[in-house]
């Protein structure tokens, strides 16, 4: 956090992977169609999580700061995230076989 | 780490605090800092809200239009690639900033503004697509969940484009000072996190709604 001139490589190298992995996801979802439905939602669900983790350390800068406090309240948010997205898709669907 | 800037009342004509960023030299940038994160999570938890809402209604078609019938993939990949540029030229805007480069860090925030507009102009087109092709907030519960979700995102850009041209009328008039660069730095977390959501978008409305729906 106290380098002050020079190069900005972590933004850089952050860009390039966002894209790479935007694309890549793009792909799997877009153009693999022997992949089974399934395979696919993970797959692209996991190149998202990697590339938001990536903007959060590359971009964002999380560690800089109170980043212990930064760090917990992040992960408490995703928990949360993840409890609530999960816990409501199960809630309201279980017993419902509307296919 | 507060302990030692305390006292940063003198921060400028003290070369030993000059180590830190302008923006983390005071207690109050630090806690300003530290709050917005803290907001950010708040954020997070929101946005989880609409992505379950999405996730339970997202396949609740009502007999009207299926993802495949009106994403416009193309449209929407350039969408991802303006946002996904304006957040790291937002990067770049805050690495000037701590190069002491007024003039950089206000270049690069012009540009960030400018991809999140053409992003803006983008999605207001592709909302305009829909009603034009029928799908409206009251087609069915998909396109509602979609809108809302969508929309929220939308008025975030909105938000923040306005927030940081706010920003952007303070440095000019204030210049560099540990007050404009801890405003600067949040506005600067802010459009990352947009970016940050929108990877979800992408992922989870677009890219499942073409392989599932």
């Amino acid at each position: 956090m106290t380098k002050k001139s020079g190069f900005p490589i972590g933004h850089v190298l952050g860009y390039l992977l966002s894209l790479l992995l935007t694309f890549a996801a793009a792909f799997v979802a877009l153009k693999m169609d022997s992949l089974t439905s399934h395979v696919i939602l993970w797959t692209i669900g996991a190149l998202a999580v990697i590339q938001a983790a990536l903007q959060l350390f590359m971009f964002m800068h999380v560690t800089e700061g109170e980043k212990h406090a930064q760090l917990i309240n992040i992960l408490y948010g995703v928990f949360m995230a993840a409890v609530i997205v999960a816990g409501t898709i199960w809630v309201m669907t279980s017993g419902m076989h509307y296919h | 780490m507060s302990a030692q800037v305390n006292t940063a009342h003198s921060h400028i004509s003290d070369p030993g605090k000059s180590k830190l960023p302008l923006e983390y030299q005071t207690l109050q940038g630090q806690m300003n800092i530290l709050g917005f994160w803290i907001f950010l999570g708040a954020e997070i938890v929101l946005f989880a809200t609409l992505f379950g809402v999405f996730g339970v209604l997202g396949t609740r078609y009502a007999g009207g239009p299926q993802p495949s019938d009106i994403y416009m993939i193309k449209e929407v990949l350039i969408q991802t690639v303006l946002l996904l540029t304006s957040s790291f030229t937002c990067g770049l805007a805050i690495t000037s900033m701590r190069q002491g480069s007024l003039k950089g860090l206000i270049g690069w925030m012009v540009v960030t503004l400018l991809l999140g507009a053409g992003f803006l102009v983008m999605e207001i087109n592709e909302f305009a697509h829909y009603v034009h092709e029928g799908a409206t907030m009251q087609t069915s519960a998909y396109l509602s969940s979609l809108f809302v979700l969508l929309g929220t995102h939308g008025l975030h850009v909105t938000l923040g484009i306005g927030w940081a041209i706010l920003v952007i009328i303070q440095l000019l008039q204030r210049g560099l000072t540990p007050q404009t660069a801890t405003k600067t730095f949040i506005i600067g977390l802010y459009w990352h996190f947009l970016d940050v959501i929108w990877i979800f978008i992408f992922t989870f409305v677009y890219l499942k709604g073409l392989v599932v729906g």
